[in-house]
């Protein structure tokens, strides 16, 4: 369970991007997460609620958009969305696939702030 | 009173601070030449007594040494002592996995320059060790035939953040029944062409073909590393 260490680690860096531009409020995280990350949204989710606690972030929401695995297919030469983590093959030809395009994100890409 | 919130974009990945450290690391390693090996495994499936018989073999011709986590007791650094390799242990307390910066403290004072090899040795976890990037050359997973061949079914993230798989304690494959052909389709299923050797650290088999896959990994390192060097000259 490391979800915890992570939520800290978001809500500092929110912390520090919304004293970057002035904003006294952070009304919410906006993440992008991908299933290779190692990281469980519910974890993340209940550990934001509990890095926020008693911090210049308490009562603000950690929006997650889930970022779906992608690889390479070099039989179609083309960029695939795999059917799930436990078959890393396109889905169309059913050949296997480790060029990983996308899948591995642990990224804050916005914030909503306000004065 | 507030005023209506905007939406402010950022691109920052959560992780910025281990990946800088494990860049770091990666090149420290880079230029004393030494090669890095990481393990990760569930608790018990074998890492330490391979790790003993690992550093023990390559005692003999090579600079090895070790670092091994753990949430607390000194018992694995003290085991991996008799092999005669330096070992050093990292106590991570609470914490279920290492991070480049516990790796980078541990490293503290070590001439990385005077080894050819050194091992890390991840606390056992199958969950939280594949987020984090330590700067190894190489990241090894290891499976004992006890755990099942649905494994890497179960637990696919570290099978994918890994570069090889071990399968231990092949001595008890026929006491279990192992499945063998299910287990390498499982892990391929989740990490398509991955390396698979197996071996015993008990009865010996298979640990001279994992020693010899070793020193060939660490030559290619070598290789690409001085290709690279020639290239930027």
């Amino acid at each position: 369970m490391h979800e915890l260490s992570i939520a800290m680690s978001i809500v500092e860096m929110a912390e520090e991007e919304a004293a970057a531009r002035g904003s006294a409020r952070v009304h919410a995280v906006h993440l992008r997460l991908g299933p290779l990350s190692g990281v469980v949204k519910e974890a993340l989710l209940s550990s934001f609620e509990m890095a926020c606690a008693a911090s210049p972030l308490e009562g603000s929401q950690l929006v997650i958009e889930e970022v779906p695995i992608m690889v390479f297919c070099s039989t179609c030469q083309a960029a695939r969305r795999v059917a799930s983590l436990q078959w890393m093959c396109c889905p169309e030809c059913g050949a296997p696939s480790q060029d990983v395009l996308q899948g591995k994100e642990l990224e804050i890409t916005a914030l909503e702030l306000s004065e | 009173m507030s005023a209506e919130p905007r939406l402010v974009e950022v691109r920052k990945n959560v992780l910025r601070q281990n990946d800088v450290v494990a860049r770091a690391l990666r090149e420290q390693y880079r230029q004393a030449g030494v090669f890095v090996v990481s393990l990760v495994s569930s608790p018990g499936a074998g890492k330490t007594a391979f790790l003993e018989k690992t550093l023990t073999l390559l005692h003999a011709n090579s600079r090895v040494a070790a670092l091994v986590g753990d949430l607390a007791t000194e018992n694995d650094a003290a085991r991996l002592a008799r092999s005669m390799a330096p070992v050093r242990q990292i106590i991570t307390g609470t914490v279920c996995h290492l991070e480049a910066a516990m790796v980078q403290n541990a490293l503290q004072g070590w001439d990385l320059s005077q080894l050819d090899f050194l091992f890390v040795e991840n606390v056992g976890n199958l969950v939280c060790p594949s987020s984090y990037d330590l700067g190894e050359n190489l990241r090894l997973v290891l499976l004992s035939v006890t755990e099942g061949e649905d494994k890497p079914l179960k637990y696919p993230t570290i099978f994918n953040s890994a570069d090889v798989a071990i399968i231990t304690k092949m001595d008890l494959a026929a006491a279990v029944e192992f499945d063998e052909q299910a287990a390498y389709r499982n892990v391929h299923a989740v990490r398509p062409g991955m390396s698979i050797l197996k071996l015993s650290s008990k009865s010996g088999e298979g640990v001279q073909a994992f020693l010899d896959f070793l020193g060939e990994q660490r030559s290619r390192c070598r290789r690409t590393t001085e290709a690279a060097a020639w290239t930027a000259t």
